[in-house]
């Protein structure tokens, strides 16, 4: 594998493994906000109990994803050293904002959280359990305005004279309406890894007829909650497609595996096995209308398919060359109007001749072949886009369903009853993690060849170390955090199983014991 | 505001971002460097792993911010240390990474076997960064093997052997060091009973060890090639580090002293603060404050000595990173300008706040009487 590949490998990874932990800050967050607010409300003690059991859980989880995610941010230096380059002037902003405005907040009233029960009154601490979940999802927000930049490069232009992109904007950069759609699909995705992750461990509770009361009320809050964010992850995903139209449509096209445009509304494929090689799909299952619906929102807008993409690239990356040619001989001739002129017109279509890059470095000599090739390399890799959705999606529907489910019986005070229900709820722990994780290969993955979309490709992203070193930063990577998940698995499983009496010391409060007065 | 203010602010304000990192970070570093030596069971290790414990998160921070700082406000020079010290940032990640899980796992589990293995992991994660900052801004005298082609892309022969020469190595022990001290005299005015009594008692050797090698390391830095500009300056021109030219200078890192000899501030800052923590040991917060200057000191002393330059190249001295053309858009260095100023001061309120929260000394009954939810 060459270095483009392994700081590829080495970037999935870590990210994929960052975000195992991340969507659970963010959704147990706002659980325990909820909890501890019942008991200051109440104050009943149990719900203090509560909030300091899953709080305990949530400290396990949140020291892994602060541990992983200082490689996140090293890591577009270290490997991609040419993207930090490119678009460090846009990207790096959001970034830097995220740790002054989110993360120092976070990171500082974590510390509260856990160690000033004794030390604040009642009503303070909760302004720092809330302030600590607040800070987790602004936390999301500016990663996400960096990442949906990444989608859809709004509010700036490439410069010349420093051979980068700068801002010129921010405010479209800050209101990009990738960003922000992404953000709440994100989130909300977040809320339901909490509350599923809630719902299962109290259901092995319940199976067991342990903690039935903290069990029970857990169930009803992550109920509620789970089953607006599920309802919400469902909604504000297809804003996601939406916003995806605006500007992927390759991304579109490729998740729907529809090599040739269709007539508007286009029909959505539910099935069918997509080839790359012969460019078709066979085996289709299709419901008319529906992706036109979503992607345009119009009955008269088209999707356009792969195969007209791919013709559009074509023109574009020879677009493109008339830009790359004067950006060359401004190198030399820094003051000439007329290249100014020249790559002003064509600059648009400049990340396109890049693209030609991979397949000879002189690529104004380009032959006809290769920029065939290059506009070909443009298409995703279709059939895991195309499961990947699915199965996200089809996930998506089943909390909804499981969460609606759930919020029935509590309504009904029948949460203990059914083992079916408790046994469903508690297999189904894996399955919103995996739903994330398909989330972020279908954006991520689909994106490519591109790491800013139509700007710069990703295999010019890279650093100019050696693969040697990349190969073994990955290896290095792959085998610490394979312990370190080993025994964050061990310590969640041994306090679950401990539970709340043996995570905190004492016995959980019977259920309608208040606290002394202050 | 101008460009060139800009970039000068800019510049100041890295290094007040490392300087925050170096105080904050830094005491809860060097105390787990001296975890081992000063607590010699386990309540006493948890005495000390507590005295950091709920503060150690947020100062972290310090790093993070830093970190994105450079990459929003000079790309270029993120782009060339990170990717050019590979494999060093790679050990410094993988300690750093060690430590939010030692803190949180350590005491989770009563297994001597399993306490002390994250003991030596804390170790490790404190002492790791703290040598390999130092190494790291050794080597900004030494010089750097990069360069850029036409398209601003970097090529480098840096390895980590390369990196690890001896002024580098000596400037990584000044790190070493002076965060030792700062992590003695945080555990003689947070850490109870001994390990406190302990700590306390290594404070005068470790501002001697300080004092010695960052006096050998001035004296050494005057050995060394400098960098000097040697074509005209355009402090408010593209960043674009291939349109100056540079030359290696003997005793070069010493000029800007010899202009400006209120420059000697800085280093005297530095002296001054290990003396404070030497002399009012009995007053363990002036003293910390006192082992506070010193990295404050030191960070301002290396600034002004390499200033304008951010990274010099010992391959192409030309095409070194320099305040003027290693910087971010102006439009870009003003909104983060903003953003700084609105937020900084918010942060350092609430971070205030939280100190107070948990103030007083950390006890061994303390961290009995609720054994379950202390690290």
């Amino acid at each position: 594998m060459d270095i483009v590949e392994l700081s590829r490998l080495q970037f999935a990874i870590t990210a994929l493994y960052h975000f195992l932990f991340v969507p659970l800050t963010l959704g147990l967050s706002i659980l325990l906000g909820i909890m501890e607010t019942v008991y200051v409300m109440t104050g009943r003690e149990i719900w203090r109990d509560m909030t300091k059991f899953w709080g305990a859980l949530f400290g396990i989880n949140f020291a892994m994803g602060v541990a992983t995610g200082i490689t996140m941010e090293f890591q577009f230096g270290t490997n991609w050293a040419y993207y930090s380059h490119y678009v460090g002037d846009v990207f790096g902003a959001p970034l830097a904002i995220e740790g002054l405005m989110a993360f120092f907040l976070e990171a500082t009233f974590i510390g509260l959280f856990f160690f000033a029960w004794n030390k604040l009154p009642k009503v303070s601490h909760l302004v720092v359990t809330w302030c600590l979940a607040i800070a987790s999802n602004l936390s999301a927000l500016w990663i996400l305005i960096a990442n949906g930049w990444m989608q859809f490069p709004v509010g700036a232009h490439f410069n010349a004279a420093t051979m980068r992109m700068e801002v010129s904007n921010f405010m479209e950069v800050l209101f990009n309406p990738v960003a922000q759609a992404k953000f709440v699909h994100t989130v909300s995705a977040g809320y339901v890894v909490g509350s599923i992750f809630v719902l299962a461990i109290s259901a092995y509770y319940l199976l067991r007829g342990r903690h039935v009361e903290l069990a029970k009320r857990s169930m009803t809050v992550a109920a509620s909650f789970g089953l607006a964010a599920a309802l919400s992850v469902v909604v504000l995903g297809d804003e996601s497609g939406y916003t995806a139209g605006l500007n992927q449509k390759m991304k579109i096209a490729a998740v729907e595996a529809m090599w040739n445009t269709e007539p508007a509304p286009a029909s959505f494929t539910v099935f069918g096995i997509p080839d790359l090689k012969t460019h078709t799909t066979e085996y289709e299952v299709k419901v008319p209308w529906v992706l036109g619906l979503i992607a345009t929102r119009s009955v008269d807008r088209r999707v356009p398919g792969i195969n007209d993409l791919v013709e559009l690239a074509k023109e574009r990356i020879r677009n493109g060359l008339i830009a790359y040619d004067a950006l060359n001989k401004l190198k030399t001739d820094r003051n000439s109007e007329a290249l100014h002129e020249q790559l002003s017109t064509h600059v648009d279509d400049l990340g396109y001749a890049l693209l030609l890059k991979r397949f000879r470095p002189d690529v104004q000599n380009a032959t006809p072949e290769q920029i065939d090739a290059a506009a070909n390399s443009t298409i995703p890799n279709v059939p895991v886009l195309f499961w990947s959705f699915r199965f996200m999606v089809g996930l998506g529907f089943y909390f909804i369903a499981l969460f609606a489910l759930a919020f029935w019986l509590s309504a009904k005070r029948k949460l203990d009853v059914s083992r079916t229900f408790l046994r469903v709820a508690l297999w189904s722990l894996p399955l919103p993690w995996i739903a994330a994780e398909l989330g972020w290969i279908v954006a991520e993955y689909g994106r490519q060849p591109w790491v800013i979309e139509g700007v710069l490709p990703t295999a010019l992203g890279v650093s100019s170390t050696t693969a040697g070193n990349v190969l073994f930063s990955l290896i290095g990577f792959l085998v610490f955090y394979s312990s370190l998940l080993v025994a964050d698995i061990y310590l969640m499983v041994k306090y679950i199983r401990l539970g709340p009496d043996g995570t905190l010391g004492h016995a959980v409060a019977a259920p309608f014991v208040r606290a002394p007065a202050e | 505001m101008d460009y060139e203010t800009l970039r000068l602010i800019w510049w100041a304000l890295l290094g007040i971002l490392l300087i925050g990192l170096a105080i904050m970070d830094g005491f809860d570093l060097g105390t787990a460097i001296l975890l081992p030596f000063v607590a010699r069971n386990d309540l006493e290790r948890r005495v000390v792993i507590n005295t950091v414990g709920p503060v150690w998160e947020g100062n972290q921070v310090w790093l993070i911010l830093g970190g994105g700082a450079i990459f929003a406000a000079w790309p270029a020079l993120y782009a060339a240390s990170f990717s050019g010290f590979y494999l060093a940032m790679f050990l410094v990640l993988l300690a750093l990474i060690l430590r939010p899980v030692g803190f949180k796992f350590r005491s989770k589990l009563s297994s001597p076997l399993w306490r002390n293995w994250w003991d030596i992991a804390l170790f490790i994660g404190g002492f790791v960064p703290a040598l390999v900052f130092g190494v790291a801004f050794g080597n900004l005298f030494v010089g750097v093997p990069f360069g850029f082609d036409s398209d601003l892309r970097l090529h480098e022969s840096i390895t980590l052997f390369s990196l690890l020469n001896p002024f580098s190595l000596l400037a990584g022990l000044v790190s070493v060091a002076m965060l030792v001290l700062h992590g003695a005299t945080w555990l003689s005015l947070k850490a109870d009973g001994k390990p406190g009594a302990r700590a306390r008692a290594l404070v005068p050797y470790a501002a001697l060890a300080f004092v010695l090698l960052f006096t050998v390391a001035g004296i050494w830095v005057r050995e060394l090639d400098g960098f000097r500009i040697t074509s005209a300056i355009a402090p408010d021109g593209p960043s674009n580090p291939l349109l100056k030219t540079a030359a290696r200078v003997a005793g070069g890192w010493w000029d800007n002293y010899t202009l400006h000899p209120l420059f000697w501030l800085a280093p005297l800052v530095a002296y001054l603060g290990a003396m404070i923590a030497v002399l009012s040991r009995g007053r363990p917060l002036l003293a910390w404050i006192g082992s506070a200057l010193v990295p404050a000191g030191v960070i301002a002393t290396a600034g002004l000595s390499l200033f304008p330059f951010l990274l010099p190249s010992s391959t192409d001295p030309d095409m070194s990173l320099t305040v003027w053309d290693a910087s971010s858009s102006k439009l870009t260095l003003y909104i983060m300008l903003g953003c700084t100023v609105i937020f900084l001061p918010i942060v350092l309120a609430y971070t205030a706040w939280a100190y107070r929260v948990l103030r007083g000394p950390v006890k061994g009954e303390t961290i009995m009487s609720d054994s379950h939810s202390n690290y």
